[in-house]
């Protein structure tokens, strides 16, 4: 091995402590990148082929009744790959131990083989035979919440009857893998079901002979999926289709959509502030390295070494430290990803996993990763190149300081002279201070940021929850019905209150965009169920106008005054122009409002009530949930703390595992950014300390000078880092913005104290840590040499 | 020599005994290798008497200073300073002791980079429990006109008075000064010698000073000569040299 290369392998182990820091900041970058797109290509990959091998439709439509034999003219719509008609019905669950009733989505399936689309993945028993008509196959997330076994019974009420139905199988299937039932948002396990049972059984409950209410369909690979959806629309309009919709309609897919974007997002902001970092740590460590090199540096150049020999011996120094850095991210990424993607596999209910890393990305992070920290020291490599040999092998001249303008000013008349070293140093080195407060408020800002959906999900859970929609529960009745139920709502055991509300499927359309949503139709003087403005204040729904939740109307492109197109997707289908009359905030969902006699004259229709949104007295749920069971006419019962809950479980499921990732990182930045600053500085200074502690000057007093520095330097990271958060929060806000939920820009003061006491401990570890190296401080050898 | 040593204390039984060394060795090991620094070092040094050490590199000189100083503990024996037994003290007392008694001059001046001449001497005035005024100690040593100039805009000989300044200010007890003038030159040097000479004489500091330069040993009342980790020998000069009189 050549001496320079022998040089090298010493240098790093003699600061090995350092070298580590800095290799972990640096891992902590490529493990970022490396989990984050391996786990996004992997999910996709999973993803892709559960749809493909499972054959998840492309486009799906409700619709009231249509006879098989339009199925022939659906197949002939060009484009159209294979076309499924079935019967979906929701109805409601009697779940033996459980109080509160759950709703269940029936879905037909021929009694001799998989269906021909959304195929089963069948986990537990077997298929529904064709001469028991009461056998089903549930959804495993069902199953599973319940405990639910082959041969369990419970019953359900189909078509008015309440019937005991039997479990013959569990099963999966790619247009479920998120169950969520109709108006929530999140995947209640315990409340809703997906179950199939045999084609006929479902055609006899549901007098629909001959007949399907539901068609999902393939497009061929090069179809227009919006020419399909618009011809589509035009055949099952007259069936009371309630307009076809792809993919990114379907609650399941989006949702999964979303949690990929989310974390390709997640992969592209976080890696380059750990990059960054370290490219200036290693600055701040090779720029040291060359200053106590320089005699070294001299004597290698009168031997007659080259300056590229030695820009290279230290262009080495900084990728051999890189590329242990690297390595240990690969390996921290890969092991994290396989990690996340089985974890999402979980939480999906994927039947099989693909794990696999995506080469280009290693690739892409290797040279990354090299790329910045070279940049980050190539001023100080090429510092060292330039010294002249016999300048180099001469006494570094004494530091030059100043007095500070904060002496100057006056402000701090009465300083200890330990204080003004303190100052003097920072002064001395702004460039290095200032890049340490950045390091320390990256840090800072990453915590604040991994920790603050949480604050954002909780205040937006307050402001919908229970700001807005106040109720304990929502009604839905079967189909629309007259004001008067009113009376026997309000008559139900345990109901304290009930307020009425419309909901009508509408397509909006503003010049070329377009949303299909549902139109609430509200009453005046509302208590329960309120509307807040952007700021938050409840507002009336005007007599006449829509009223746009502000991400609606951003989609739309529409604004106060606007028209828009207003398209009913059932009964008579009328379309007409309907002003915007206000917007409104809500971060879950996208809603549009209308007053109750407004809507009604606008579907021509007198006014009708969908449902009720209701307040329970808790002591009476369980008499209610019986009666609600037994009422054919309730669809279903959506019950708030169940939706609360879910949501809860569902962030906590996503957010927590990664945040716990980012948490340890921002950690590992402050300490990595910390400890190398305070081992720098102690080298940089050993000297001088040793010369006070040979004065007299206690341990105590010397940690003063070194750590004050580091205390006033981390103080200052606080606040910048506080904003820093803040922005980075906004931006993540920004990238997890989807149609099921916004988050708000959220901070609590809780957040911003715990980022800043990680920070803070880690300061306080790394500074021990050197602290303790002070105690060693040879006050006779530094002494008895020159500096 | 042990002989020489107790000839020497009936001469100058009319002052106290300042340092008292009994039996001190110094032994370092790095590796393998063994090192005596100290060979067994009996030793009085006097109140207000100054003392020059002479002696080749190695020959024990320096480690005895520092442990006179408290920067570093003998391998076996006892040494007193007064009535306080240095070799009992753990490593905070040590501290207290340098900082309440002792001031240090080196041959590479150790100043801090980042503060003034005047308020390098703050640095130990502010911790000491009856100092002169910075001003004054940087008087005493002919700086008063460069009291607002920071090290890197002093000549050597100027930074090496800074920190004799530095080193009297706390009044100390005790001077050890390791080759003070070791990086000067000459006139320079003498400048130095000189402040150190007044402090001797005007506050009355026990001082000793350590140097390879055979005449610097002139101003001294009494010349130790170290070889091989002993005193070799110990020579009382009648004849006092004053720091400008002296020539190298």
């Amino acid at each position: 091995m050549r001496a320079l290369d022998l040089k090298l392998i010493r240098n790093l182990l003699s600061m090995r402590g350092q070298a580590l820091a800095i290799a972990l900041v640096i891992a902590c970058g490529v493990a970022t990148v490396v989990m984050a797109f391996g786990t996004n290509v992997s999910l996709q990959e999973t993803v892709d082929t559960y749809y493909e091998r499972y054959r998840y439709g492309h486009i799906f439509a409700q619709l009231k009744r249509a006879p098989n034999s339009l199925k022939q003219r659906i197949e002939a719509i060009p484009g159209v790959g294979r076309v499924e008609t079935r019967i979906v019905r929701d109805v409601t669950l009697d779940v033996p131990n459980m109080s509160e009733p759950a709703l269940g989505r029936l879905i037909s399936i021929p009694e001799q083989r998989q269906p021909e689309l959304n195929k089963l993945v069948i986990r537990q028993g077997r298929w529904v035979d064709v001469s028991d008509p009461d056998e089903v196959i549930i959804s495993e997330n069902f199953a599973e919440a319940h405990q639910f076994g082959i041969g369990d019974l419970m019953s359900a009420i189909i078509n008015g009857n309440k019937r005991k139905l039997k479990i013959v199988g569990i099963a999966l299937t790619p247009e479920y893998i998120y169950a969520v039932a109709p108006g929530q948002l999140m995947p209640e396990d315990r409340t809703f079901a997906i179950m199939w049972m045999g084609h006929k059984a479902l055609e006899s409950a549901f007098d629909l002979k001959g007949a399907f209410n539901a068609v999902s369909l393939t497009k061929l690979r090069q179809a227009n999926e919006s020419g399909i959806i618009t011809r589509l629309d035009a055949l099952i309009e007259p069936y009371g289709g309630v307009g076809a919709a792809g993919r990114d309609e379907q609650i399941s897919h989006v949702i999964i959509t979303n949690e990929l974007e989310q974390l390709a997002i997640v992969g592209q902001i976080i890696p380059p502030i750990f990059l960054g970092v370290a490219a200036f740590l290693l600055h701040i460590v090779i720029t040291r390295l060359i200053q106590t090199q320089r005699e070294q540096i001299g004597l290698l150049k009168a031997f007659g070494y080259s300056d590229l020999d030695i820009g290279w011996h230290f262009a080495k120094f900084v990728m051999v430290l890189t590329g242990l850095g690297v390595v240990i991210g690969i390996g921290m990424g890969m092991w994290m990803g396989q990690g996340m993607t089985e974890m999402y596999t979980m939480f999906f209910r994927f039947p099989f996993l693909h794990y696999q890393n995506d080469p280009s990305t290693i690739v892409l992070s290797v040279f990354i990763a090299l790329g910045t920290t070279l940049a980050g020291t190539m001023q100080a490599v090429r510092k060292a190149v330039k010294i002249e040999p016999a300048v180099a092998m001469q006494t570094a001249p004494p530091v030059s300081y100043k007095v500070t303008l904060l002496e100057k000013s006056g402000l701090i008349a009465r300083i200890s002279e330990p204080s003004r070293m303190i100052f003097r140093h920072i002064r001395r080195w702004p460039i290095r201070a200032g890049l340490t407060v950045l390091g320390m408020s990256l840090s800072v800002g990453l915590l604040i940021a991994a920790m603050f959906p949480i604050d954002a999900f909780e205040h937006a859970i307050d402001v919908y929850y229970y700001q807005a929609q106040r109720q304990d529960a929502t009604l839905t009745f079967t189909e629309a019905r007259n004001p008067s139920s009113q009376r026997i709502v309000t008559n139900m055991p345990g109901i304290l209150a009930a307020e009425p509300y419309r909901a009508v499927p509408v397509k909006l359309t503003n010049g070329h965009l377009s949303e299909q949503v549902s139109v609430m139709g509200m009453q005046e003087g509302m208590t329960i169920h309120r509307i807040l403005d952007t700021a938050l204040k409840p507002i009336e729904v005007p007599p006449k106008g829509l009223v746009l939740s502000a991400y609606l109307a951003d989609q739309l492109n529409a604004n106060i005054g606007d028209k828009v197109h207003m398209k009913l997707m059932t009964g008579k289908r009328k379309a007409d122009d309907v002003v915007v009359a206000g917007l409104l905030e809500e971060y879950f969902g996208t809603s549009a409002y209308m007053n109750e006699h407004a809507l009604a004259a606008f579907l021509q229709e007198p006014t009708l009530v969908s449902g009720f949104h209701v307040l329970v007295d808790e002591y009476h749920e369980d008499v209610l949930y019986k009666e609600i069971k037994n009422t054919p006419a309730v669809a279903g019962i959506a019950l708030k703390t169940h939706a609360i809950r879910s949501f809860r479980n569902t962030i906590q499921e996503t957010i927590s595992i990664s945040l716990m990732f980012y948490v340890v990182f921002g950690a590992m930045i402050a300490f990595g950014v910390v400890y190398n600053a305070a081992r720098i500085s102690l080298s940089e200074r050993s000297r001088e300390l040793a010369s006070l502690r040979v004065l007299g000057f206690t341990q105590g007093e010397i940690a003063y000078i070194l750590l004050g520095e580091l205390a006033i330097l981390t103080l200052a990271s606080l606040p910048l880092g506080a904003l820093i958060g803040y922005g980075l929060a906004a931006l993540i806000a920004l990238g997890f913005e989807t149609e099921i939920f916004r988050i708000p820009i959220i901070v609590n003061s809780s957040t911003y104290a715990l980022a800043m006491l990680v920070v803070v401990v880690s300061a306080i570890v790394s500074g021990l840590l050197v602290g303790r190296q002070m105690m060693h401080l040879d006050m006779i050898g530094v002494l008895k040499t020159r500096d | 020599m042990a002989d020489a040593h107790i000839r020497d204390l009936d001469t100058q039984s009319s002052h106290g005994v300042c340092f008292s060394t009994k039996e001190i060795t110094k032994v370092y090991e790095t590796g393998d290798v063994k090192i005596h620094a100290l060979r067994g070092v009996n030793l009085d040094i006097y109140e207000n008497e100054m003392v020059v050490l002479l002696g080749p590199s190695g020959s024990g000189k320096s480690t005895l200073l520092n442990i006179l100083g408290g920067l570093d503990q003998p391998t076996s024996g006892q040494v007193f300073f007064r009535e306080q037994e240095l070799t009992a003290l753990d490593n905070a007392g040590l501290t207290q002791y340098r900082r309440h008694h002792v001031g240090f001059v080196f041959q590479f001046y150790n100043l801090v980079p980042s503060l003034t001449a005047k308020e390098n001497v703050a640095l130990v005035t502010e911790i000491a429990t009856n100092p002169m005024k910075a001003d004054e100690a940087l008087e005493l040593v002919g700086l008063k006109d460069r009291i607002h100039h920071f090290p890197a805009q002093l000549s050597g000989g100027e930074q090496q008075r800074v920190a004799i300044a530095r080193a009297i200010a706390k009044r100390p007890q005790v001077m050890l000064c390791d080759e003070p003038t070791g990086a000067l030159d000459s006139k320079t040097g003498r400048l130095v010698l000189d402040a150190l000479m007044r402090v001797n004489q005007d506050v009355g500091t026990t001082t000793a000073i350590i140097t390879h330069n055979a005449p610097i040993a002139q101003m001294g009342d009494r010349i130790l000569s170290f070889a091989d980790g002993q005193i070799h020998h110990v020579a009382v000069n009648d004849h006092k040299l004053t720091a400008m009189d002296l020539t190298w």
